[in-house]
């Protein structure tokens, strides 16, 4: 259906509660998956029955075909509340299912996540689970109604939780010891390769990454949390309320990377300004970035001929995604690969001084060049703007597979890379790093040569 | 016989209706006689696992009509449904030739202050912008927990712009809370299009209605109904608002689903006498053959469709000889959606495959024209000594049961449900297509998918050894329907099944 001439009014700015169509994010008991990356952790769902596999179906199945792994999915313990619980409350079916989850399941740690329908009832979860914390069980919990606010937000409650209720400072402090905290599991479809990527950047400098989420993390990894010597955030916003309650319950400071490095430009900064926090000596910094640049650029250089001499090659791109990846895509391919920004949409619903914080970072994103920035969930309104807009060259989109049918209407190129990503795999591949931008590079240009024949 | 209102709004839950379960275990023998008599009430689990909500099901079908707008007035996660509905919409369109498009889903982001203040006029805006931004020919409005709980006026609203916006404007009541089952979703959507889209008829078309999910068997149906002159109209997936208004003017309703098709095809038959087949679905041969026997009488051509059958039969004994040379001996566990589990039960008896067990997700003790479910009635009479259970989606106990049962096959349909037994090492098909068993053709599809299955099992032999299932031995030693209640004596409700609850909490310390 196209829009008549009357609708071509200017839009006005979004608004923060806006209405949300195309949803490339979930509500706030998208925690659930969030305690899954922790290795031998379960969430135990007092919510409705239909909750996770939503939440899972999209930012899971939906997004580089995550599944359920050992205990996700239809395996996660829920109390599935019914109208019984809606009328008589839901506490005793909350206790009963806490004791066999403990019975049932063979895991290290449990943390209860509440739905919509217990948080308006007003069940009263808190003390339910004091009484299996006391008896000294591994469990903590956190209101994640999810009409408080987005898996991003529950994703920092969950760990909030975590850092409150099971976590115990520690007698000594292990040096060269670095917590890492960058992007949510699962939302991010290449978490697991993120996180990989960059405990070896760090790893690199001859510190010891201590990484909780994904293979090989799990109770362990956090146990170690306190009595590590740094907490690293690369993220824009996400997570930093998590560093500060670790810093002032622990007296652990914290490095804020607000960019997620991708490609040479922005990872040599990442280890520099790491080396230097850390005192690690620069000579060992400087030849750790000149052994992996030169790799970067023997493969920049050997498929130049790509690059510059496909036919119809892409100029220009939109980034549709979520504030980690809107502004790391963005740097890389402004200040790496010399391709120009149009308007860059950031939709995982970020508001108030956090959004401030990401505009920031794209004034200038590079190359003195200051895009445009949207910020909305609304991704219908995206597509309604992209519609309207007047290309010179064939728009590259790095968005979401909402974006596949918009991009082919649009005589454009897609690659989607924020959630949902229902057209991928992904298992260990992340764009972080240097090679993680040949990754990228590949991925964008096989797009590219893909749609030449 | 449940008379389904179509000037009532809202579409009473199968647990009301069809006196739908979704805990049992016994003989299908016992489980059709008991239903029968409307004698049997349900039974609880003091441990759950997630389970599936009847807004998926709701706003799984109503996106998947071409021209139309879902406005959820939920919070954010309610929608994230939409991910998996599109993907299914835009494999849709392949299957149909058509360009991609996305399905027009829009939620109204409920907030903490709309659980307190109210959030009408937030859902008010957001059909008034999604008839902006999309021009559609109507708008559907699914409802969820929240909204249900703090009681917002969905009706209220929508009589408020009926004036204002040329469309249908149709609510579609599908609250999680308010149904175990997760198929009542599936009622909530045809109920809508029954109350909101369906006009009498002006006149009788030779257009059968096909309820199924994808199409991906439309070429070979659209052949076999011309031999029969009719045409099929798959709803609800690609269908468009104008076809859905014309669908009381069609001669027939079939469906491949009977969980799926039973509440339009009976709303159809039960106002403007539109013949619904109640006969069980086409999968394999047998249901096939009676299935299209039936639409034969309904639409006056019995010997076009004896010419048919005879002519098909003849053209696949030969191969099914074969298939069920191949298959002789083996063993198979089903888990599915009732009208799934039991056809699926007959299909692969059909196959010389013997079947150990047939689990379903929920159960149906009559559908809306008033009977047991054919497919369960046949299944009582023919073999009633089986076992067979009831759950919604709990892993835990068909883990349990294929550990003590060891089939050499698990027959499964639902997201995520094959995972399991094959990290258990058992070969495991995953029934995704609807059509995979449809008739002479899908029976040899079918059976050919099973032999493969069997030939070459080197994934799930090497995923058993090196995965370790989540389940703590202790679990693995108990009955697999441990955690099942007795029978509640009264009325479902939480006076009789706390007592129940704690001593068997008690039980298993």
């Amino acid at each position: 259906m196209s829009l008549e001439l009357e609708d071509l009014a200017p839009l006005g700015p979004p608004d923060d509660g806006s209405i949300i169509d195309q949803p490339r994010h979930t509500c706030s008991l998208g925690a659930l998956q969030t305690v899954l990356a922790i290795e031998r952790a379960v969430p135990i769902l007092h919510a409705g029955p239909g909750c996770g596999q939503k939440i899972w179906g999209m930012i899971g199945i939906q997004n580089g075909g995550q599944g359920s792994g050992y205990t996700g999915g239809h395996t996660v313990p829920c109390s599935n509340t019914s109208e019984v619980e809606v009328v008589f409350g839901g506490e005793e079916k909350l206790r009963a299912l806490i004791a066999n989850s403990f019975k049932v399941l063979d895991a290290d740690l449990f943390a209860v996540l509440t739905g919509c329908t217990p948080d308006l009832i007003g069940d009263d979860v808190g003390h339910v689970v004091r009484e299996f914390q006391e008896e000294g069980r591994p469990i903590v919990w956190a209101e994640s109604g999810g009409f408080r606010g987005t898996n991003l937000q529950g994703h920092e409650w969950v760990l909030q939780a975590i850092i409150e209720q099971y976590l115990h400072p520690s007698a000594s402090i292990e040096p060269g010891l670095v917590n890492l905290w960058a992007v949510a599991p699962y939302q991010d479809p290449f978490w697991s390769g993120v996180y990989a990527d960059l405990s070896g950047l760090v790893a690199s400098l001859g510190l010891t990454p201590n990484v909780i989420f994904g293979r090989g993390g799990g109770v362990r990894a956090l146990r170690k949390v306190p009595s590590a010597q740094l907490n690293l955030l690369v993220s824009p916003w996400l997570g930093l309320r998590s560093v500060e309650l670790l810093q002032q319950r622990f007296g652990t400071p914290f490095l804020h990377v607000p960019v997620l490095p991708i490609g040479p430009t922005e990872t040599t900064q990442f280890l520099r300004t790491l080396g230097t926090h850390v005192g690690v000596d620069p000579a060992r910094v400087e030849e750790t970035i000149q052994v992996r640049e030169d790799h970067y650029y023997h493969f920049i250089e050997r498929s130049a001929e790509v690059l510059l001499e496909t036919r119809f090659l892409p100029r220009h791109f939109t980034t549709i995604a979520d504030s980690t990846y809107a502004i790391a895509l963005s740097k890389f391919l402004v200040n790496d690969l010399g391709l120009i920004p149009d308007r860059q949409y950031v939709v995982d619903g970020v508001t108030g001084p956090d959004q401030e914080r990401v505009a920031r970072l794209f004034a200038p994103v590079g190359e003195g060049l200051s895009p445009e920035v949207t910020f909305t969930p609304d991704g219908g309104r995206v597509h309604e703007e992209l519609r309207r807009t007047k290309f010179r060259s064939r728009p590259l989109i790095l968005g979401s597979s909402w974006e596949r049918a918009l991009a082919k209407e649009l005589g454009g190129l897609s690659l989607s890379v924020s959630a949902p990503v229902s057209d991928r795999l992904v298992f260990d591949r992340s764009y972080v790093g240097y090679t993680g931008a040949l990754r990228l590079v590949e991925d964008i240009y096989s797009v590219v040569l893909a749609d030449y024949q | 016989m449940s008379d389904i209102d179509i000037a009532h709004n809202e579409a009473p839950v199968r647990e009301k209706r069809l006196g739908a379960i979704t805990g049992f275990v016994g003989t299908v023998g016992e489980l059709g006689a008991r239903a029968s008599g409307c004698g049997l009430r349900n039974r609880d689990r003091t441990f759950t696992q997630a389970s599936a909500c009847s807004s998926g099901c709701c706003q799984g079908q109503l996106s998947s009509i071409l021209d139309v707008v879902v406005v959820n007035h939920a919070p954010v996660g309610c929608a994230s449904d939409s991910a998996a509905a599109n993907s299914n919409f835009k494999s849709g369109a392949k299957i149909r030739s058509l360009d991609p498009s996305n399905i027009r889903i829009v939620s109204t982001n409920l907030q903490e202050s709309d659980t307190v203040f109210g959030a009408t006029q937030k859902l008010r805006d957001a059909i008034a912008q999604a008839y902006r931004r999309y021009r559609p020919h109507a708008i559907f409005v699914t409802t969820s927990c929240v909204s249900g709980i703090i009681g917002e006026d969905v009706q209220g609203v929508l009589d408020d712009l009926a004036d204002e916006l040329p469309i249908p404007l149709v609510p579609a009541f599908c609250e999680g809370f308010k149904s175990k089952v997760w198929a009542s979703g599936f009622d909530s959507a045809f109920h809508a299009v029954l109350h909101g889209l369906v006009k009498p008829p002006q006149k009788k078309t030779n257009k059968v209605n096909f309820v199924n999910f994808r199409g991906s068997a439309r070429a070979e149906i659209i052949e076999t109904f011309a031999r029969l002159g009719v045409e099929p109209t798959f709803v609800l997936q690609h269908s468009t608002v104008e076809q859905l208004q014309h669908l009381s003017e069609a001669a027939a309703t079939v469906s491949i689903c009977g969980t799926l098709g039973s509440y339009l095809g009976n709303g159809l038959q039960q106002h403007y006498g539109v013949p619904y087949l109640k006969t069980e679905q086409p999968h394999g041969i047998s249901g096939y053959e009676n299935w299209l026997r039936a639409l034969g009488e309904a639409l006056g051509r019995p010997r076009e469709v004896e010419a048919y059958l005879r002519e098909a039969r003849a053209q696949v004994a030969p191969e099914l000889e074969e298939l069920r040379r191949a298959l002789a001996g083996k063993t198979a566990v089903v888990g599915m959606g009732p009208s799934f589990s039991h056809n699926y039960v007959r299909v692969l008896r059909e196959l010389g495959v013997e079947v150990l067990w047939g689990a379903s997700w929920h159960f149906d003790q009559n559908y809306d024209h008033g009977g047991l479910p054919e497919s369960t009635a046949r299944l009582a009479e023919s073999s009633h000594s089986l076992k067979v259970s009831v759950g919604d989606q709990q892993n835990y106990e068909v883990v349990n049961l294929l550990n003590r049962l060891k089939p050499d096959l698990y027959i499964t349909r639902h997201p995520g449900s094959s995972v399991w037994s094959t990290k258990m090492g058992i070969a495991t098909y995953f029934v995704t297509d609807e059509f995979a068993a449809f008739g002479f053709k899908g029976i040899l599809n079918f059976g050919n998918i099973l032999v493969d299955k069997l030939t070459n099992r080197s994934l799930q032999r090497k995923l058993a050894q090196r995965i370790k299932l989540p389940y703590s031995d202790w679990w693995i030693g108990q009955d697999s329907f441990a955690f099942l209640h007795p029978e509640a004596v009264a009325s479902q409700g939480a006076s009789a099944s706390q007592p129940v609850a704690a001593s068997l909490l008690e039980a298993a310390e």
